[in-house]
C-alpha cells in the first residue's frame, strides 16, 4: 500500500495539470513501513525528454537521481517511488513504462484529460518484470 | 583499496537491506565485481552479462558520472564513494 497526504496528492495533481499537454514527473521521498510506502515529501523534476517527445514520455536524468539520492540520505529518507502524468491517456502503465521500471518502487500515474487532473493510480513492477501490480493507496489529511 | 558503494532503495533487497557496502577495488569495474561476488543475487540485477552493466544502471564516483571519467576503468582512491543510480523513464 502507498500512503500519502492530501497536500502531496494535490501537488501531483497540480503538476500534472500545469505540465499538460506534456507529461510531468517527480520523485517520492518517504519511508518503508513493512510492505507499505509512506510518502512524506516529493521533488518535482523537470522532464528531461526532448520537447517534442514530452507529450508521451518523461525522463529523470541520472544526475537528478543522484542528487535526489543524496538529498534523501541527508534527510534520513528513502526514494520510495515516482510520479508522472498521462495526458489524455488512461492512468495505467504502458509497455514503455514497464520496460523502464524497476521492482520495489511505487509508480503513481495521473490521468490528465484536456488539462484537468482525473484518476490517480499507483503500481509496482513484479520481480519478473512481466507486469505491474496495482497498488492500493490511501490519502490522509 | 577499500571503497564504499551507496545502494539505491530498489536494489537493497539484494544486499541484506544495506544502504551502503564496503568493498575492495582499485577501479569501478573491480569494485562492482567485488560487490557482485559478495551478493550474487545483485549481479543479475545490475549486469547484462559478466562485464556489461544494464542500461538503467548509472555509476557516479564522488558525484561525477563515470561516463565523464574513464568509464568502468575509472580509478578509485582509498575511501572513495561510488553510487549506483538507476535511470528513470516512462510514458503513455
Amino acid at each position: 500500500m502507498l500512503k500519502l497526504t492530501r497536500q502531496i496528492e494535490e501537488a501531483i495533481r497540480k503538476a500534472g495539470a500545469d505540465a499538460y499537454p506534456n507529461e510531468c514527473c517527480g520523485i517520492l521521498f518517504g519511508k518503508e513501513d513493512g510492505d507499505d510506502h509512506v510518502v512524506t515529501s516529493l521533488r518535482a523534476i523537470e522532464n528531461a525528454r526532448e520537447s517534442g517527445e514530452q507529450y508521451h514520455r518523461f525522463l529523470i536524468t541520472a544526475e537528478d537521481m543522484m542528487q535526489a539520492e543524496l538529498e534523501a540520505r541527508k534527510l534520513g529518507l528513502e526514494i520510495v517511488g515516482f510520479y508522472h502524468s498521462h495526458p489524455d491517456h488512461p492512468a495505467r502503465p504502458s509497455d514503455y513504462d514497464r520496460e523502464h521500471a524497476l521492482p520495489f518502487y511505487s509508480y503513481i500515474i495521473l490521468r490528465v484529460a484536456e488539462g484537468k487532473s482525473e484518476q490517480m493510480t499507483s503500481w509496482r513492477l513484479q520481480l519478473s518484470r512481466d507486469a505491474f501490480d496495482s497498488e492500493s493507496f490511501v490519502v490522509e489529511p | 583499496m577499500s571503497v564504499t558503494i551507496l545502494i539505491p532503495t530498489a536494489l537493497r533487497s539484494f544486499v541484506d537491506r544495506k544502504s551502503e557496502v564496503e568493498v575492495e577495488g582499485g577501479t569501478v569495474s573491480e569494485a562492482l565485481a567485488s560487490l557482485a561476488t559478495q551478493y550474487p543475487d545483485l549481479k543479475h540485477q545490475i549486469y547484462e552479462d559478466d562485464v556489461k552493466l544494464r542500461g538503467f544502471v548509472n555509476v557516479f564516483v564522488e558525484g561525477t558520472n563515470i561516463k565523464k571519467l574513464n568509464g568502468l576503468e575509472t580509478a578509485l582512491a582509498e575511501g572513495a564513494t561510488v553510487m549506483l543510480v538507476p535511470a528513470i523513464a516512462g510514458g503513455c
